[in-house]
């Protein structure tokens, strides 16, 4: 899967009541989450991100609240993928199990400015700066979550596991 | 032979069927018991229903539903989420539903009820169900679709967590608790001190601290970005589990020889009450440096601060004093039972009496849903455990993290002060 889009870069510690406010927290709809995104860091990124677009951040990205809604109100603005120094855990785990794609890449964080033109091969974990030329080679996932992203996410891997209970039963 | 393990290596080995486990390992451990609120738990059912082959939870009886964070129910598209949660746990017959009335807010609800204990293993749909480590129990939060495959299966895969331990020395000082303990603790360890890793507490301070306070502690272990906060258990766990009746219980030790990523000792005596300003946890600063910062609200309660002992000790400074006329003091009760217990012991009357206003449990205003909600530039003194921008209001609003003594002092003074700073009480 080959991500392209503009990079809009933030800073350190962008907290899921950022991501998604509180308020919205009673909403499941991913475009009626959507349309809030980021609404407390920045009121302009709904209005500016294009579909496709890319968030690039600085470290602990995601941290706070369990609530879900906060990957899925990023898919929902259309983002793309985000590329970070580093992801707060549960939102590191939502994400992978939402389908939004991660890279933790420092270098590729500092190589990268607010507005920058990039492209992502999801596959390789290659990110490439089309406005410098740079590339950056994010942090790959272990070989467990890598087969859980290939094999279709979480709900597949458990039709999995439940099917290996019931043979094991009978 | 199997290598020595940290408390946190411990239970997950024992419940992953491994002789030992190592930090970085991804395992998949038997949970005993799933969490979830009405939030995390509407997006769950959701996804369950997707899941081929599972018509029916895992296990019935370890599970537990509780509606607690935008209820009594604030509007319709709450109510909606709440009755998803309700109409679920009569269709698959969950054992542990707790109807508004008879709970209150999920950490305080839990324990009280004897539901969680040393050696267990517990995700739940809430970042701070890292609060049952207080009992010595591994609990971490998680997010709706892994709560989902926990029902379906009661299994979880996890990556080991490396363990950084904290040893507590010399001694409380007056007028500090164990958020204030937690709050230095953050502040020196950063929001993303302890990422992907586990906290395990030890030390004199903390084997001196009630339960109560050690839930505190844990419940914030998530603000410094790790996995899972722990305690070891001892002869004060395990009157209290006696108390709740938790019973059928195993309890484990850290290895002697136990490998932490990180070793830190902080000295306790010369931890003054704190707080922390916005606009993250780790901005901690003495409570007496901040008096020129006024506040126009008070909450005192939570899953970080709404036990029978915080409420105590916001009493023990409101008694004979009354709430800043600029100031609204909004005390909740984390679960029915401490409601009750307040009435009991003339709490209830205190808090009324100084100008409070005593809610119904509810995790409200920390989350910015309801009971307390803030205005564009105004600000808050809170027990709860996070004040990252607009948590529980406008964009520009804030809230200051503190324990309970700093926030009934702060709602009194109407600026942000220390116990010590009052003088005496109006009225016996």
């Amino acid at each position: 899967m080959i991500l392209k889009g503009t990079a809009h870069k933030y800073g350190k510690n962008v907290d899921t009541d950022v991501i998604i406010p509180g308020r919205y927290c009673n909403l499941i709809d991913p475009v009626e989450l959507g349309k809030h995104a980021l609404e407390d860091l920045d009121a302009n990124f709904v209005k500016k991100a294009k579909p496709g677009d890319l968030i690039v951040a600085d470290t602990n990205f995601g941290c706070g609240s369990s609530r879900e809604v906060a990957a899925v109100a990023l898919k929902g603005a259309g983002v793309a993928g985000v590329v970070a120094k580093s992801f707060a855990r549960i939102f590191y785990r939502n994400c992978i199990n939402t389908g939004l794609p991660i890279f933790e890449c420092p270098e590729g964080v500092d190589g990268i400015s607010d507005g920058d033109r990039i492209t992502v091969d999801a596959d390789q974990g290659i990110i490439r700066n089309e406005s410098t030329g740079k590339e950056y080679k994010a942090t790959q996932f272990p070989k467990f979550m890598q087969d859980l992203i290939a094999g279709g996410g979480l709900l597949n891997y458990v039709e999995k596991r439940l099917q290996e209970k019931a043979a094991r039963t009978t | 032979m199997a290598r020595s393990m940290t408390l946190t290596e411990k239970i997950l080995a024992a419940h992953s069927g491994r002789a030992d486990v190592s930090p970085g390992d991804i395992i998949s451990i038997d949970l005993d018991l799933v969490m979830a609120n009405e939030l995390s738990a509407a997006v769950a059912i959701t996804e369950f229903r997707k899941i081929k082959g599972a018509t029916k939870v895992w296990d019935r009886s370890k599970i537990a539903l509780v509606p607690s964070h935008f209820t009594p129910n604030k509007d319709i598209a709450t109510a909606t989420l709440s009755k998803m949660m309700r109409d679920f746990a009569q269709e698959q017959s969950i054992e542990h539903y707790f109807e508004v009335g008879r709970g209150g807010i999920e950490h305080v609800v839990l324990p009280e009820n004897g539901f969680v204990g040393p050696g267990m293993t517990i995700i739940g749909g809430d970042s701070h169900t890292t609060t049952y480590g207080g009992v010595g129990a591994f609990a971490t939060g998680v997010g709706s679709t892994d709560i989902a495959a926990a029902f379906a299966t009661g299994e979880m895969w996890l990556r080991v967590p490396p363990s950084i331990k904290i040893t507590y020395e010399g001694s409380l000082r007056p007028f500090t608790s164990a958020k204030d303990i937690i709050l230095a603790t953050i502040g020196q360890l950063g929001v993303d001190g302890a990422i992907y890793c586990a906290l395990e507490f030890a030390g004199p301070v903390i084997r001196e601290l009630p339960i109560s306070g050690r839930f505190t502690m844990a419940n914030m272990s998530i603000e410094a970005g790790a996995k899972n906060g722990i305690f070891p258990v001892d002869a004060t766990t395990e009157a209290y589990c006696a108390a709740v009746g938790k019973k059928d219980y195993t309890i484990y030790y850290a290895d002697k020889n136990a490998q932490y990523a990180q070793s830190t000792v902080i000295d306790c005596s010369k931890i003054e009450p704190q707080v922390a300003i916005p606009w993250l946890p780790e901005n901690t600063k003495n409570a007496s440096d901040l008096n020129d910062i006024e506040v126009h609200q008070a909450v005192i309660g939570t899953c970080t601060n709404g036990r029978i002992e915080d409420m105590r000790q916001a009493a023990e400074i409101l008694k004979g004093r009354k709430v800043h006329p600029r100031v609204r003091a909004i005390v909740i009760p984390g679960s029915q039972k401490v409601y009750m217990q307040c009435l009991k012991e003339g709490l209830a009357e205190i808090f009324i009496e100084a100008g409070c206003v005593v809610s119904t449990p509810t995790c409200g205003p920390c989350v910015g849903g309801h009971m307390g909600v803030l205005a564009d530039g105004e600000r808050c003194i809170s027990t709860t455990n996070r004040n990252f921008r607009g948590r529980m209001g406008h964009v520009k609003s804030e809230v200051y993290l503190a324990g309970p003594y700093v926030a009934a002092a702060s709602a009194v003074t109407g600026h942000i002060a220390g116990p010590e700073q009052l003088g005496k009480p109006v009225a016996a």
